[in-house]
């Protein structure tokens, strides 16, 4: 460094305390073991959140909510120079997010890095996971084609089951008795101002927890002796391979985005009857597979509550697991965590293959 | 065997600035390309943002507007229209004559208007004055006169083009 930048740098140093900061990542260490390639899931979710707000706020440009949200959507796909391109990028980036935190999830999940003391890295994890898929189900909407329109009258009869308040809560978040452009309107702000408002704080403490409390090790890991552990620094070591895990993802999404356009439907029409085989996205299959499954051994009102009820249950369940599988020495809750968590991955798998299956 | 001992000193000696002029060169490549692959995404967003402005650059390339029935605009008043994508106005003089000219100041872009009680183009903006006739700036701050049409009167409507 130059003496000019140098007391640049101090001047800014003085004030914002930058050489704490480095300090700080200096020290920072990431383990390193055979399960070190998990750890990167985090990071390529975030960079896919980024992507999605960047994208979406190219998208905000052009769209109009309400009883033009087709013919916007319409004109940004075969208009607006590359607009399609931009669209396509924020679906399948929404999409791939979904995949990555699962991923994420799952890796958590499976090396235990909910234990103490991370319980609240683990909540806010899952409570933003909640809010990726309120992210989805909204947006879904918002191009108003055949599909969005069946998607949302489909989904929002899952809340509308809910015994006495059901109703109530489906024509608060329909804006009606029916999908129209009043839906639209609302779920347009949800996603573009209250969903986000909720996810970047719950995002910023996240992240901070993770700088507070470090990277987990597997268990495999914990039981070495501290001396035969490996690890390399944060900066500049791990941080540039995170990067270049999301240059790869970049890549991807640039590959997937403009080999395999999103497309858009029919304009939306409530006349018009439900083309066949109509689905949920994938994410959703698992659920609406379960559902359906759950209604021809109950059938009727019985088999909605029923489903509602154990889906629930199964939610608390994988919530409330730091605090039944909270510590280093559980040897038998922990491997009934671990069977607990191959059931999860088998029902889910199962599920959605069983509904991609009979939708043929 | 004195040889081959040799080779790798030799080598090592000569290799030096050779490392580092391909080391210079791999920074020149890695740079190119990030730039290339920077331009790569950075195109299609300019161009996506910049579409709007290529539809009015169409629109503008507009020479000429007929406004249905404005032969019927009665004497003293303004008829305001959209020559291309930018503000024009149609005056029907007391005396008969017929005037057209641009409708936005050429001081800061306002959207000006005709006042008949006093036959003057006014900006409200910051209070510039034009001739009503001739587009000339009378008074106030616009550098510039507003620019005249040609207009040709006939049954069915006014044919406004650029002059």
């Amino acid at each position: 460094m130059t003496s000019k930048t140098a007391s640049i740098y101090d001047w800014v140093d003085e004030r914002l305390g930058l050489s704490e900061i480095a300090a700080f990542a200096r020290h920072k260490q990431v383990p390193v073991h055979s399960q070190s390639f998990w750890y990167y899931w985090g990071g390529i979710s975030l960079f896919l959140f980024l992507v999605q707000c960047f994208t979406g706020v190219l998208l905000l440009v052009y769209y109009h909510p309400g009883a033009d949200a087709y013919e916007s959507v319409r004109q940004i796909t075969f208009v607006m120079h590359f607009g399609w391109l931009i669209r396509s990028a924020h679906s399948w980036s929404a999409n791939l997010m979904i995949f990555s935190i699962l991923v994420h999830m799952f890796s958590v999940y499976f090396m235990k890095a909910y234990r103490k003391p991370r319980e609240f890295g683990w909540l806010s994890g899952m409570a933003l996971l909640g809010l990726a898929s309120v992210f989805g189900f909204s947006g879904y909407l918002l191009p108003m084609d055949e599909l969005s329109y069946f998607a949302t009258k489909v989904g929002l009869e899952i809340p509308a089951a809910i015994p006495w308040v059901g109703p109530i809560i489906g024509n608060m978040l329909r804006g009606g008795m029916q999908v129209n452009e009043f839906t639209v309107q609302r779920f347009f702000a949800l996603h573009v101002v209250v969903l986000p408002a909720l996810f970047l704080p719950l995002l910023g403490f996240h992240l901070w927890l993770v700088q507070r409390h470090g990277n987990a090790m597997p268990p495999s890991e914990e039981a070495k002796p501290v001396a035969e552990r490996k690890t390399m620094p944060f900066f500049p070591n791990f941080l540039r391979k995170d990067l270049g895990m999301w240059l790869v993802s970049l890549n991807i999404l640039a590959l997937l985005a403009s080999v395999f356009p999103w497309t858009l439907g029919k304009p939306a029409d409530m006349l018009v009857p439900a083309p066949i085989g109509i689905h949920p996205e994938w994410y959703f299959m698992s659920p609406f597979e379960m559902l359906k499954m759950l209604g021809s051994v109950l059938p009727g009102e019985a088999g909605e509550i029923a489903g509602i009820l154990v889906f629930t249950l199964g939610i608390v369940l994988w919530l409330l697991i730091p605090f039944y599988d909270g510590s280093k020495e559980a040897g038998r809750r922990g491997r009934a965590a671990h069977y607990f968590g191959l059931l999860a991955v088998f029902a889910l798998l199962a599920t959605t293959v069983i509904g991609y299956w009979t939708i043929r | 065997m004195s040889d081959v001992l040799n080779v790798p000193h030799i080598v090592k000696d000569s290799a030096e600035p050779g490392e580092q002029r391909t080391r210079r060169a791999f920074l020149i490549a890695a740079g190119a390309a990030g730039l290339a692959y920077t331009a790569a995404l950075a195109y299609p967003i300019y161009r996506y943002l910049a579409s709007p402005q290529e539809m009015e650059a169409s629109a503008t390339a507009v020479t000429e507007v007929t406004l249905k029935d404005a032969q019927k605009l009665l004497a003293g008043s303004v008829l305001m229209f959209k020559f291309g994508s930018s503000p024009a106005m149609l005056i029907h003089h007391q005396d008969g004559r017929w005037i057209a000219l641009t409708a936005v100041c050429t001081h800061l872009g306002c959207t000006v208007q005709y006042e008949s009680a006093a036959d003057r183009i006014h900006c409200g903006c910051h209070g510039g004055v034009y001739n009503p006739y001739t587009g000339a700036n009378v008074s106030g701050p616009p550098p510039k006169p507003l620019k005249l049409f040609k207009v040709a009167v006939g049954d069915a409507g006014v044919n406004v083009s650029r002059a």
